[in-house]
């Protein structure tokens, strides 16, 4: 029953996930890219990362890819697809997709028995696991260095933006007696 | 909700048991989803346009019904009926689709509404989590309506939904954590379920810290709900209506609905992370009497606060874009920091809470309640003396004859 559901998830997973880089206009591509990562999300709940499943949602699904449609629907972009890419950029485009799935498989195979629990399908969660206490245990333990520092990051990501945003101070043009512009 | 469907299903087991579950479940969802979250949409709309009408001394709808009162369902009527225009030079799919996303982050929140200590369809382990991922997607719908009809006005309307909303999640997530900071859990039952049946022994009283926190997740919440002062997203006078301008018929209607049901939501939300949720004494050992009176004590204050947005809305005038976004960035994010900061350490400080700080913010509460209560009455007074007919010359002949 659960690998019939997740089958047929991970179908509708993959074809949103097609449907990212064959649309050939940018905005659907990005609705795609919303539905691929919200999937995502459902395959965390199934897997008990339940706080994962909703940060994934709030974080990606509602505010990064937001900010993406934002960007697109904002200049308006039409699919160009008259325009060939580079022929190297091409290339390199093949050659890491090959490489990012020949590292896929081999993980795959290294798993026997794949199913929706991968490599941990036989194992026996532990008490709470996936929950907000476990997760936050271990992000304020073992892993608070690499946490703060990525805190330090976004606070650098930032200020870098408010930088870049500021504009040089306009000298107010001085007002004759009738109001008009000087 | 399962210890409820325990005792009436009582010692059934096995298969049993599990379609019981299903069923309670099934039927619960369908008895909240249609009997009262899309009513209670249509009805809160007769609800405002009577209020404001109160407010601004009209008569307001009263033809249909009792009162008026079922002027809603002859709206919903009406644009049932309207013809379904799709302007041809909008996207297709995504201008169809659009208000489907909007009704899904919206009916996806009661999923996590906890109308009584039974009475909630799943009492998930990331409940506030969830409710705020889910009405994350209306933005994406928004945007998506925006977009899709190909018109100057929604694109203007969408984006200024999406920035609205993208920024004003932050104070309502921010404003969030004191209330789950106190409670120490994400469950709407666990928010609940630390706080008291008494007024002060709501969150919104543990401290000022906490009082900030309930003030700026309202505010946050009505700016996220796209609701005055902060309906930019479909200022009429400046965008006709924004996002939903090219949409008719029944896609319009999802739009308001989903809007217009909202402010229960919202109601919902402040209820049960700072206003104590369904806390009632516990008057009596039978769980339907129970449940009765904790559904009754929620409903209550959920829709005192809708009410307090209907008056906001018949008051207060909107805000430019501008000052929309100083006040989210450079006054609510930095209170509401304040806010998570101060509760934090107000549970280091006093770890067992101060019963004299709780009572203190309650009287100060109070006082500016009652403070306020007079001069509506003084008002009101005031407004009553005035005879109107007997400021115009001529008056008292003129219009009587």
């Amino acid at each position: 029953m659960s690998e019939l559901v997740f089958y047929l998830l991970a179908a509708i997973t993959v074809l949103c996930a097609l449907g990212v880089i064959t649309r050939p206009n940018p905005v659907h591509s990005a609705l795609f890219l919303v539905m691929t990562l919200f999937m995502l999300a459902v395959f965390y709940i199934i897997l008990e990362a339940h706080l994962v499943a909703a940060l994934q949602i709030i974080v990606y699904a509602g505010a990064v890819m937001v900010l993406f449609l934002f960007v697109i629907t904002l200049l308006n972009l039409k699919g160009d697809p008259d325009e060939p890419a580079h022929p190297l950029l091409r290339i390199v485009a093949y050659a890491v997709a090959a490489t990012l799935a020949a590292g896929v498989a081999i993980v795959l195979m290294g798993d026997a028995g794949v199913v929706p629990g991968g490599a941990g399908a036989g194992a026996v969660l532990a008490e709470g696991f996936g929950g907000t206490r476990a997760l936050a245990r271990i992000l304020f333990t073992d892993y608070l260095v690499a946490f703060e520092l990525t805190s330090v990051l976004l606070l650098v990501a930032v200020v870098g933006a408010v930088v870049l945003a500021q504009r040089e101070p306009v000298a107010e043009a001085p007002l004759t007696e009738t109001g008009e512009d000087a | 909700m399962q210890a409820f469907l325990d005792t009436l299903l009582g010692d059934a087991a096995g298969l049993e048991r599990q379609l019981g579950y299903l069923a309670g479940m099934v039927v619960f969802g369908a008895v909240v989803v249609f009997g009262f979250v899309l009513p209670f949409a249509g009805i809160v709309t007769w609800a405002e346009r009577r209020i404001w009408a109160r407010i601004q001394s009209r008569v307001g709808p009263n033809r249909v019904g009792p009162f008026g009162f079922l002027q809603w369902l002859a709206d919903g009527v009406k644009n049932i009926l309207k013809e379904d225009i799709i302007p041809t030079v909008a996207d297709r799919p995504l201008f169809r689709f659009a208000p489907y996303v909007v009704m899904v982050g919206f009916v996806g929140a009661f999923v996590c509404v906890p109308f009584s200590g039974d009475l909630i369809i799943a009492d998930l382990n990331i409940g506030i989590l969830y409710i705020t991922a889910v009405t994350s997607l209306v933005v994406v719908g928004i945007l998506m309506a925006g977009w899709s009809s190909n018109n100057r006005w929604s694109l203007l309307g969408g984006i200024r939904a999406a920035t609205q909303i993208i920024s004003y999640e932050i104070p309502a997530s921010l404003a969030i954590f004191p209330a789950v900071l106190l409670s120490g859990t994400l469950s709407m039952q666990g928010i609940i379920g630390e706080q008291g049946a008494a007024p002060w022994q709501w969150h919104m009283f543990h401290s000022p810290f906490t009082l900030l926190g309930f003030g700026l997740f309202f505010t946050a919440a009505l700016a996220e709900g796209n609701r005055t002062p902060f309906d930019l997203a479909e200022a009429e006078s400046e965008l006709v209506a924004g996002f939903a301008t090219e949409y008719s018929g029944m896609r319009s209607t999802l739009f308001f609905m989903a809007e217009w049901g909202n402010l229960y939501v919202i109601g919902a939300l402040v209820t049960t992370l700072y206003l104590g949720g369904w806390q009632v004494p516990q008057f009596t050992y039978n769980p339907v009497l129970m449940n009765l009176a904790q559904v009754g004590v929620f409903m209550g204050k959920s829709l005192a606060c809708v009410f307090f947005m209907i008056w906001l809305r018949a008051t207060l005038p909107r805000v430019r874009v501008d000052q929309l976004m100083a006040m989210c960035w450079k006054y609510m994010v930095p209170l509401a920091m304040l806010s998570v900061l101060g509760t934090a350490t107000m549970m280091v400080a006093l770890p067992n809470g101060s019963h004299t700080l709780r009572m203190a913010t309650f009287a100060v509460v109070v006082g500016v309640v009652i403070r306020f209560a007079f001069k509506v009455r003084f008002h009101l007074k005031r407004a009553r003396k005035l005879d109107y007919t007997s400021l115009s010359p001529g008056a008292s002949q003129g219009l009587s004859s």
